[in-house]
């Protein structure tokens, strides 16, 4: 348990230090932190609307940060989560605008289609990776350029909003999207949609799947101890495109929730910066679920409330967009944070006698 | 230069209450050790007691928290290596640090090299050196051409080369047929009589009989005491090395050997450099017997066990078990059809250190009844069989099943993965250095159930690269050397030094 404990005081050491240094940079740029952070908390939480807003940007980042997080604990490095969340949200749209369906078959059908492509976008680097070793963050990230132009073409030659306008999708009207009228009505009007109980579930999910089932079991291991999981007869191929095909669903949800809930259309040449927020988020989150929900709401709330702060302040929306990368960096380098605790730790805590020799450091099994 | 004030001028070394803390461990406690000039002076103490700490504080690559080092008579601070050297002291590592495409004078000359390369005179140097001390190293041989034996004479000529008065060795004997064992034996001797100083860092108690003349021991980071090495007996030193009476004889019934269960036919394997590392390699491993595979390491032993357990492919051949050809089977099916496995390396292949010990126990028996059901792990039942596990195999850890074990000792992490592998009660146990790294007390107990294993019918291929483990468990031996197997033997029909030539490939009843 303490070491639990240490590992949320590392994200939160993470995050401070990130507020800290935003605050020297607006302090820079010559205005007043205090001011500016009162109104960047303000601009995501002031009213019910914001905070619907902040809630409906959280729930994007609440599964691209789950799909990094899984793929994290089984081993697997997922740069991919913004193509995956691309082609996700192509498949729901196209879906959306050529099927005709009634609501209630609708919404299923566009949840389950951007479930399905954003695993096979997963599933292909997976599988790349298993048979011929390629390196699943090369594999990832070329599967993000290849989805974003993906996108790009079939927006301007299928879908485009008219014959004029091809650089965004025709719209998605109110049937298919996953904004409902009580929840719009709760949140006075804000983007918040359904797909927030989509990401909840999708949390609870993972962390059921991770902790109760075999499979869950058998993805740790991998992850953990590739050899170690071989050895005990584990399909490791098997498990790391499983992992894989498993994260890329979870980006593709992003892409419904983002592309027919928070937005309705999908522009051209966009790669989603929620991606590359989703490693962020994992980082912070410690890679569980319940970490990952917590920190995408945090980071949610600041990319709605980053251009009222710029409107209120004059200070540049870009110095949130700082402080999300500061952290990143202090996330990143935990390994540090935790020794820094370690030794304040060390020297508060009186010299304790200590015995028993368990292994020497030096020598012994290499 | 012996500028002695008030201590004895006889102590080229001395080390006075040594102490050094780890984070977590006093790896030593008020540890004091006096080297004489011109004596073999052994430091003995099990894996994990301080010996290493102990001389790398010597050598440099520590500072002790505690205490101090007197060396020829005054007191000196240590930085680091060079400092070591600069005093006379040098060291061969237990992993040799040889550049493998240099000849032996380039390696032996690395890093005292001055601007202008001279390695003729060098090489001349170092032809000097080898025979004035019966070294026999061909200056201009590269290393990776020559043996495992004459790599660690290179290393002690690096060190002769600087001028080095004080030796040690560290585990020398680790990686040596028992005829380099002789031979190094008989180095050290001489460079005692040219006037050297000898610390050797060993377990081996035979070793120190052998050769040494006092030994000091250490356990769990104390100092228990030095003595005559002629005065004391084997039994008296393995008691103040361990804290307690043991027994180095391993009790055995003889018993007939039942059927085959694991066969091996003509099997080729590659290593992961693409050349031939197990070579039309042919054995047959029956019920109630212990087999011995005996080799120096590298022979082919480990890419033999990977085949056989279905971690690495077949390039030629076959395996059967209980008469089934499992030659194409993944791992897994093979773990199902009753092979068990004591891995190698515990800690990359056979323990997923960051999950729980009970989480470990199951690890190859997670999917089955009664630890799982309808995809969904049972708590409980998993929690059930590891409190067997520990219980039976009186493995400890720190907060029981719920242990991470990479927290425990490498002693318990064995104890754990013996005990898994037996509760899978398999046909075949295949146990690679199911000793490495463990105390003695730990060793006499896994070997005792390997026998029991026996007993209860078992199939057991032992792989080991101690030919005293090998020749007091096993029934047969089989030995290995670059990968073909060179001969079967009898235990109670052969000894060591059979064993030893055999395993620099000479077969039985050629000549040298």
């Amino acid at each position: 348990m303490k070491k639990i404990d240490k590992r949320v005081i590392t994200s939160l050491m993470a995050v401070a230090a990130g507020l800290l240094a935003g605050a020297i940079l607006i302090l820079i740029s010559g205005h007043d932190p205090v001011a500016g952070y009162y109104n960047l908390f303000r601009g995501g939480l002031i009213t019910i609307q914001r905070i619907g807003n902040s809630l409906a940007l959280s729930t994007t980042l609440i599964l691209t940060g789950l799909s990094v997080a899984f793929a994290f604990r089984t081993g697997l490095f997922n740069i991919g989560a913004a193509g995956q969340m691309l082609i996700g949200g192509l498949s729901a749209t196209v879906f959306a605008l050529f099927v005709p369906a009634p609501r209630f078959v609708m919404i299923p059908c566009v949840i389950l289609a951007a479930l399905l492509g954003g695993a096979v976008w997963g599933a292909i680097p997976g599988f790349l990776k298993a048979l011929f070793n390629v390196n699943e963050v090369v594999g990832t990230i070329m599967m993000n350029w290849i989805a974003y132009w993906i996108v790009s073409v079939f927006v301007r030659t299928t879908i485009p909003e008219s014959e004029y306008v091809t650089t965004v999708s025709r719209p998605i009207t109110g049937d298919m999207s996953l904004r409902v009228g009580w929840l719009t009505n709760i949140f006075s009007g804000s983007f918040i949609n359904i797909g927030l109980f989509i990401a909840v579930i999708a949390a609870i999910v993972i962390h059921f799947l991770l902790n109760k089932t075999t499979l869950g079991f058998e993805l740790k291991s991998v992850g953990f101890n590739r050899h170690g999981a071989e050895y005990a007869g584990i399909p490791v191929n098997r498990s790391i495109v499983l992992a894989m095909t498993i994260a890329g669903g979870l980006a593709g949800l992003a892409g419904v929730t983002f592309y027919l809930g928070y937005q309705h259309n999908m522009q051209v040449n966009v790669l989603p910066p929620q991606g590359y927020d989703g490693i962020a988020i994992s980082l912070l989150g410690l890679g569980t679920p319940a970490g990952v929900v917590i920190s995408a709401i945090f980071f949610g709330i600041m990319q709605a409330g980053k251009n009222f702060m710029s409107a209120q302040t004059q200070i540049p929306p870009e110095i949130a967009d700082t402080i999300i990368a500061v952290i990143i960096y202090f996330a990143a380098t935990a390994i540090l944070m935790r020794r820094l605790i370690d030794y304040l730790g060390k020297r508060r805590r009186d010299k304790k006698p200590i015995d028993i020799v368990k292994d020497e450091p030096k020598g012994g099994e290499s | 230069m012996i500028t002695s004030n008030q201590q004895s001028p006889e102590n080229i070394v001395e080390m006075r209450s040594i102490r050094k803390v780890f984070p977590g461990i006093v790896a030593n406690d008020d540890i004091t050790m006096e080297l004489r000039k011109g004596e073999i002076h052994a430091l003995l103490g099990e894996n994990g007691a301080g010996k290493s700490t102990l001389m790398s504080i010597l050598f440099g690559l520590y500072q002790p928290d505690a205490g101090e080092i007197v060396i020829r008579g005054k007191k000196e601070r240590i930085s680091g290596p060079n400092a070591a050297n600069a005093l006379g002291i040098g060291m061969v590592h237990q992993h040799f640090k040889l550049v493998h495409n240099f000849t032996t004078t380039e390696n032996i000359i690395l890093g005292m090299e001055s601007p202008f390369l001279d390695v003729k005179n060098a090489a001349k140097r170092v032809k000097e050196f080898s025979e004035m001390y019966g070294l026999n190293v061909d200056p201009h041989a590269k290393i990776e051409d020559i043996s495992v034996g004459m790599q660690q004479r290179v290393e002690i000529l690096k060190m002769l080369y600087r001028n080095a008065e004080v030796l040690i060795f560290d585990e020398p004997t680790a990686v040596l047929t028992p005829q380099e064992t002789a031979e190094l034996m008989k180095i050290m001797r001489t460079l005692i009589e040219q006037g050297k100083s000898i610390v050797l860092i060993t377990h081996k108690l035979k070793e120190i009989k052998a050769v040494a003349d006092r030994c000091t021991v250490i356990r769990r980071g104390k100092y228990i005491g030095t003595v005559n090495v002629e005065s004391v007996t084997e039994e008296t030193m393995a008691e103040m090395m361990v804290g307690r009476q043991i027994s180095l004889k391993v009790d055995k019934e003889a018993r007939e050997p039942g059927e085959t269960v694991l066969s091996v036919k003509n099997l080729s394997v590659l290593n992961a450099r693409k050349t031939l590392a197990v070579s039309d390699f042919s054995l047959d491993v029956h019920k109630g017997e212990i087999i011995g595979l005996a080799g120096v390491d590298g022979n082919g032993q480990t890419e033999l066990v990977e085949a056989l357990t279905g971690l690495r492919n077949v390039q030629n051949g076959s395996v059967f078990l209980n008469g089934k050809d499992i030659t194409d089977d993944k791992t897994g099916k093979r773990i199902k059809s009753g092979m068990a496995h004591i891995p190698e390396d515990r800690q990359r292949r056979g323990l997923i250190l960051d999950f729980t010990l009970e989480d470990n126990l199951v690890i190859e028996r997670y999917r089955d009844e009664p630890f799982a059901k309808r995809g969904l792990l049972q708590r409980d039942a998993i929690r059930q069989n590891a409190e067997q596990i520990i219980e039976n195999f009186d493995v400890r850890a720190g907060e029981g099943a719920k242990s991470i074990v990479r927290s425990m000792s490498g002693g318990n992490q064995q104890k754990a993965i013996v005990g898994r592998e037996m509760e899978l009660h398999p046909q075949l146990l295949l146990a690679v250095q199911p000793t490495r790294g463990l105390d003695v007390g730990s060793i006499e107990y896994i070997h005792k159930r390997l026998v029991q294993i026996r007993d209860a019918g078992y199939a057991v291929l032992l792989v080991s690269l101690e030919l005293d483990e090998i020749m007091s468990l096993s029934d047969k031996i089989a030995v290995i050397s670059h990968g073909k197997l060179v001969g079967l033997l009898d235990v109670d029909k052969t000894d060591e030094n059979e064993i030893g030539l055999m395993m620099t490939g000479i077969g039985k009843g050629e000549t040298a």
